[in-house]
């Protein structure tokens, strides 16, 4: 597919932040999957980039980045791949993302009844 | 140590060793409880985002598909709770409406399983929810939400929702945390019970 125009229902502000990207390899990013920064921001970075890397000083999901910067998850995984490109931060992908209709491995579902026993 | 913004004060950050995310979603119609739910048991105040999708022409063979493009967007709320030193369970609270479908993989392929909350009041609103969940392949448990009306016998609700026998059905109160531990706790529960019968059938 062709560069196409900016999406008229999209707001403006998607498309800059992004800078226009849409990437195929944000697929790999979960909305559960911890982001840990490995670096502190620069000066003249992108301004959604400085407030990933503080946020990540921590794991962090995907989920809070999205709701913390008030913008859709989709958008904030172009983002992440940016960062994750030039190794600023890291990913802790879900380990017991099952293969499509799966169930979850049991090893996990145990330890999960013992957290929610806790609870 | 500048803290810089407001928000770093308020977050409750997760443990450094923090390394795998787990998803549980909360489906239901709208009042239902399904924020309640999450609030009851998660370690932080319940957050909300959204994702937006466009499609185009998605399922129609349409030549102009471009004009026909459309933008969802749907909004759902979460939060979490830290099960371990290395294990962090994400609960969803999701709307059951038609669009939110069309998202259901992108946002939650992988998750463990889902709870369907029903209001005794308007069962018919959780129809679309159950077939979705079946046509995913997502298993699922459903929780009846007292809201201090007649309470409806389960057996009445199963038909109603034409449930089959293997699906837990049980009365919850969304507002109370050790209710809502339990709706959690059945659900894992059923997922062993699927996964041991998935381990011996061959």
């Amino acid at each position: 597919m062709t560069s196409r125009p900016v999406d008229r229902e999209g707001p403006d502000r998607l498309y800059v932040v992004t800078g226009g990207r849409s990437r195929a390899d944000e697929s790999t990013i979960d909305i559960v999957s911890l982001i840990v920064s490995e670096c502190d921001p620069t000066p003249g970075m992108q301004s959604e980039h400085v407030k990933i890397l503080r946020m990540c000083r921590t794991p962090t999901a995907v989920v809070e980045i999205s709701s913390e910067l008030d913008l859709p998850v989709g958008v904030v995984k172009i983002l992440l791949c940016d960062l994750l490109d030039t190794g600023r931060i890291t990913a802790r992908h879900p380990s017991s993302t099952p293969a499509w209709a799966q169930l979850p491995d049991r090893e996990i579902l145990k330890q999960v009844l013992v957290g929610l026993e806790k609870l | 140590m500048d803290l810089k913004s407001s928000e770093q004060a308020t977050r409750t950050p997760l443990r450094s060793t923090a390394a795998n995310g787990l998803k549980i979603v909360i489906v239901g119609g709208f009042g239902v409880g399904k924020t309640t739910m999450v609030r009851s048991v998660s370690e932080i105040r319940p957050l909300s985002t959204e994702e937006t999708m466009t499609r185009a022409g998605v399922g129609i063979d349409d030549p102009e598909g471009v004009q026909n493009k459309t933008t969802t967007t749907v909004a759902f709320d979460f939060g979490r709770i830290s099960l371990n030193d290395e294990m962090v369970l994400y609960l969803f609270g999701a709307p059951g409406q038609q669009r939110f479908w069309f998202l259901w993989d992108r946002l939650f392929s992988g998750t463990l399983g889902a709870v369907v909350l029903v209001d005794t009041r308007r069962v018919e609103d959780s129809w679309y929810a159950i077939d979705r969940l079946e046509h995913h392949k997502t298993p699922f448990i459903v929780a009846l939400n007292d809201f201090g009306g007649p309470v409806h016998g389960l057996e009445n609700v199963r038909e109603a929702l034409s449930l089959s026998d293997g699906i837990p059905l049980i009365h919850c109160d969304a507002r109370r945390r050790d209710s809502s531990k339990t709706v959690l706790i059945t659900l894992v529960n059923h997922l062993y019970a699927l996964s041991d019968t998935q381990e011996s059938t061959p």
